[in-house]
């Protein structure tokens, strides 16, 4: 059977109606944007990921891929806005193949409202979706019960009103490239400085008709900065009960070892840890 | 675990009967005690209320409106509260509460100038500092007998050294303080624009009347854009070593509403 | 699906003997909540050496996802004269609920004050924290929802600290978080201050290996183990940051210490 698995619904509720809390899913507590421009659209998000007061990811990406020129910038429930927005990826791909056209952000936008409204906000996604196709450059919000907005400036999110403020007092009609990308960071900032459930960076994407650009981290105003202690332990303070050693001969009847040699550190070793 | 009798190890309901409650407060199943009855939440409010300190002195800031839940009830209520010559005090919140506290801090203000032999121009006043002191007191008593007073206030002037202060207080006794302050939902709105004008007391020692009220006009406007709760007639204070500068009849200018100019629909519309 | 659908749905009816039975008579009067506390977030520490007592806590003060303040110091002198709390030798760190935090701060100093008028000799803070605990637990039904941490110089002029939860248990120790952080910062200290979980390298192996001995640490360790301890928790714990507050306790009086954290 096709959709989601609702066999264990009625377990949870009388689990639920005897006191046992919902489990906490990791929320993108977030700012996120858009603003239009001469010949272009801008979206841009914070990078935080936090589950409760928590911050379960310092710099998780929130902009996500729908076709080359439509993109998301997603709030709300993590696990939503990404399988949410992949779904929307893989049928427009599939729907553009079959058209033999171009995606058009108003289908993305549709396929997206009429799915989470379907669902009655259930599926916990908050987006903005923002690109390029040949009638234009377009930007939207879509909430979780499936109602939408067509705005030339846009902001969601917990820090949705710390990044309208900044709209607000500074957004002005037909703003150039660099003044819109500058807009939308601000904007963010405001986020990242006001709101507790954004923070860490700024993640921007502009999209225009001939070609989208992402700029990861395109800020980096919480850098950490050094410790003040060394936290390296020295070889011995864990005490060893038993020792067995298995050999990289022994072990590739198994796997396959492939040996990294001396001068590039593998994925593992290049964990940031203690001089 | 929770330590309700119903909860854990009684015998089964379908054997023995339903739990008996009888001897519960009614608020929990039973019959004793009759809960209070009258309305413990507000009914006439006020929305924001904004701030920010300046080289010299404190400009606040809040509309002159009162609502009755979403219906704008009235249209000139004047939410800042000049006490004396050094401070002000800017309600958010129950409007009754508000005029209740009014009356209270006026017979405050006549006690402190009773007998005095100097001149109410030059004696001694009350500052901000000890007005923000008095009014949390009575805040945190009054929430510690399960009657809180339904504001949150800010409370603007000049502190003993002539300094500017500027202060938070509200129904729980919470205080802070804070180069730049807003209640409600300038909280979310206005603060952001104000910490960007004055990030902390260094910068606030730097910042001029004009730029100061420039800040707290624009942050009104924007609070007039997206809180459905205001309205675009204000009033405005300055306070500063020449006294206080109360306007209560300011309208917004300079609204901009470009935006609306392109918008056609809400998603597939083109015209 | 839709014959699981049709199963009996739970109902609040008693039933089984684990139903509760209903907590509210429908349709009857309600009394109207007012919920008395909120949290105001952040985090405190305390740390003692041989003959000092380092208290720590940071400067953001919120509601909800809001900050309100960047600078709303959780740290608090107690005792000493004037307003200023000149020359005292006590101090109480409060996290939790900052209005009842700040009226038990009141409260204790004016005591401490008081002691000294009555007395003409300073209060120990010996003393002061059974005097503390009092002043919780005479609140047993309408707490101050504080975590307090109270620290000074013993009569030997030892670090000492006392840690104390909402209603007047304590207890002294030599190490102590409290409040939003307490969870992060509580793991680090067991292992770095107390070292929990470190045997010698040099002892033997296996089963014979000893376990790390604690020794009093040096003034500049506490001091660089509570800024990390604060960095840290700024990084992970979204109620914690805007400043760094440092109290260092020693013979010669109060020293204080400020230092900025990460604002987001």
């Amino acid at each position: 059977m096709p959709g989601f698995d609702f066999s264990n619904h009625n377990r949870n509720l009388a689990l639920h109606a005897k006191g046992v809390p919902l489990p906490k899913a990791t929320s993108t507590g977030t700012t996120i944007v858009g603003a239009l421009y001469d010949g272009g659209v801008v979206i841009a998000a914070d990078t935080r990921a936090t589950s409760g007061p928590i911050v379960a990811d310092k710099n998780c990406e929130k902009l996500h891929y729908i076709a080359p020129q439509i993109w998301c910038a997603g709030a709300g429930t993590a696990a939503d806005t990404e399988f949410t927005t992949a779904l929307m990826s893989s049928n427009l791909e599939l729907h553009s193949l079959s058209t033999g056209r171009k995606p058009r952000v108003v289908t993305v936008m549709t396929m997206l409202k009429q799915h989470l409204f379907r669902y009655q906000g259930h599926i916990g996604a908050y987006l903005v979706v923002a690109g390029c196709d040949p009638t234009g450059a377009h930007l939207f919000t879509v909430h979780a019960h499936g109602s939408t907005d067509k705005l030339p400036y846009v902001t969601m999110g917990s820090g949705s009103l710390a990044a309208m403020s900044v709209f607000e007092t500074q957004w002005k009609p037909n703003l150039t490239r660099d003044e819109a990308v500058k807009l939308c960071a601000n904007a963010i900032e405001a986020g990242i400085f006001n709101d507790l459930g954004s923070g860490s960076n700024v993640d921007v994407c502009v999209i225009t008709k001939d070609n989208t650009q992402l700029m990861r981290n395109y800020l980096t105003p919480n850098t950490r900065e050094k410790k003040m202690r060394d936290y390296k332990f020295q070889r011995g303070t864990t005490a060893v009960l038993n020792e067995k050693i298995i050999t990289k001969e022994d072990i590739t009847k198994y796997v396959t070892v492939q040996d990294m040699g001396d001068g590039e550190p593998g994925v593992g070793e290049k964990m940031e840890v203690d001089a | 675990m929770n330590h309700f009798p119903v909860g854990w190890g009684r015998p089964r309901d379908d054997v023995y009967g339903a739990y008996n409650p009888s001897y519960l407060p009614q608020s929990h199943g039973g019959t004793q005690a009759n809960p209070i009855t009258h309305t413990q939440s507000p009914i006439v409010t006020g929305t924001s209320v904004l701030a920010i300190k300046y080289k010299d002195g404190v400009v606040i800031a809040a509309d002159n409106l009162a609502s009755y839940g979403s219906l704008a009830r009235f249209t000139d209520v004047k939410r800042l509260k000049q006490f004396n010559r050094k401070a002000v005090v800017g309600f958010g919140g129950d409007v009754s509460d508000m005029q209740y506290l009014d009356r209270l801090l006026n017979s405050l203000d006549v006690e402190e100038n009773y007998g005095g032999d100097a001149p109410a121009e030059s004696g001694p006043h009350m500052s901000a500092k000890n007005l923000h002191a008095y009014l949390s007191k009575v805040m945190y008593k009054r929430r510690s007998d399960f009657n809180p007073l339904w504001n949150a206030m800010l409370v603007a002037g000049l502190d003993e050294s002539d300094k500017p202060f500027l202060a938070y207080a509200d129904l729980l006794g919470t205080t802070y303080s804070s180069p730049s302050l807003a209640t409600g939902f300038g909280a979310h709105l206005a603060q952001p624009i104000m910490r960007r004008a004055v990030p902390n007391e260094a910068a606030s020692r730097e910042l001029s009347k004009e730029q100061a009220v420039e800040c707290i006009k624009e942050c009104m406007k924007v609070l007039f854009y997206r809180d459905a709760r205001s309205m675009p007639v204000y009033s405005i204070a300055v306070i500063d070593g020449k006294g206080v500068d109360l306007k209560e009849d300011e309208k917004l200018e300079n609204q901009s509403w470009a935006f609306a100019e392109q918008i056609r629909g809400y998603g597939t519309q083109t015209v | 699906m839709a014959a699981m659908m049709q199963s009996a749905m739970p109902t609040s009816e008693p039933g089984y003997s684990f139903s509760q039975a209903p907590q509210s008579v429908a349709g009857g009067p309600r009394q109207h909540g007012f919920y008395p506390y909120t949290d105001n977030g952040g985090t405190t520490l305390g740390i003692t050496g041989s003959d000092f007592a380092v208290l720590a806590g940071d400067t953001r003060s919120t509601s909800g996802y809001n900050i309100n303040s960047r600078y709303a110091p959780k740290l608090f002198k107690i005792g000493g004269t004037g307003s200023a709390n000149e020359g005292a030798r006590i101090v109480l760190s409060v996290v939790g609920f900052a209005a009842d935090g700040n009226a038990l701060k009141e409260r204790l100093d004016t005591v401490v004050k008081m002691y000294k008028f009555q007395h003409n000799k300073e209060m120990s803070v010996h003393a002061c924290a059974q005097r503390l605990s009092h002043i919780l637990y005479n609140k047993r039904f309408f707490p101050y929802y504080v975590h307090a941490i109270l620290g000074g110089l013993d009569e030997n002029g030892v670090g000492a600290l006392y840690s104390y939860d909402p209603v007047g248990s304590y207890e002294r120790e030599t190490c102590r978080s409290a409040g939003a952080a307490s969870s992060l910062i509580t793991p680090f200290l067991d292992n770095q201050v107390n070292l929990k979980n470190q045997y010698d390298p040099t002892s033997g192996s296996g089963l014979e290996k000893v376990t790390k001995a604690p020794q009093p640490l040096s003034r500049q360790t506490v001091e660089e183990l509570v800024t990390d301890s604060f960095t840290s928790a700024a990084e992970r714990q979204i109620e914690v940051g805007d400043g760094l507050q440092m109290f260092i306790i020693t013979k010669d009086g109060i020293e204080e210490k400020y230092m900025e954290l990460k604002k987001d």
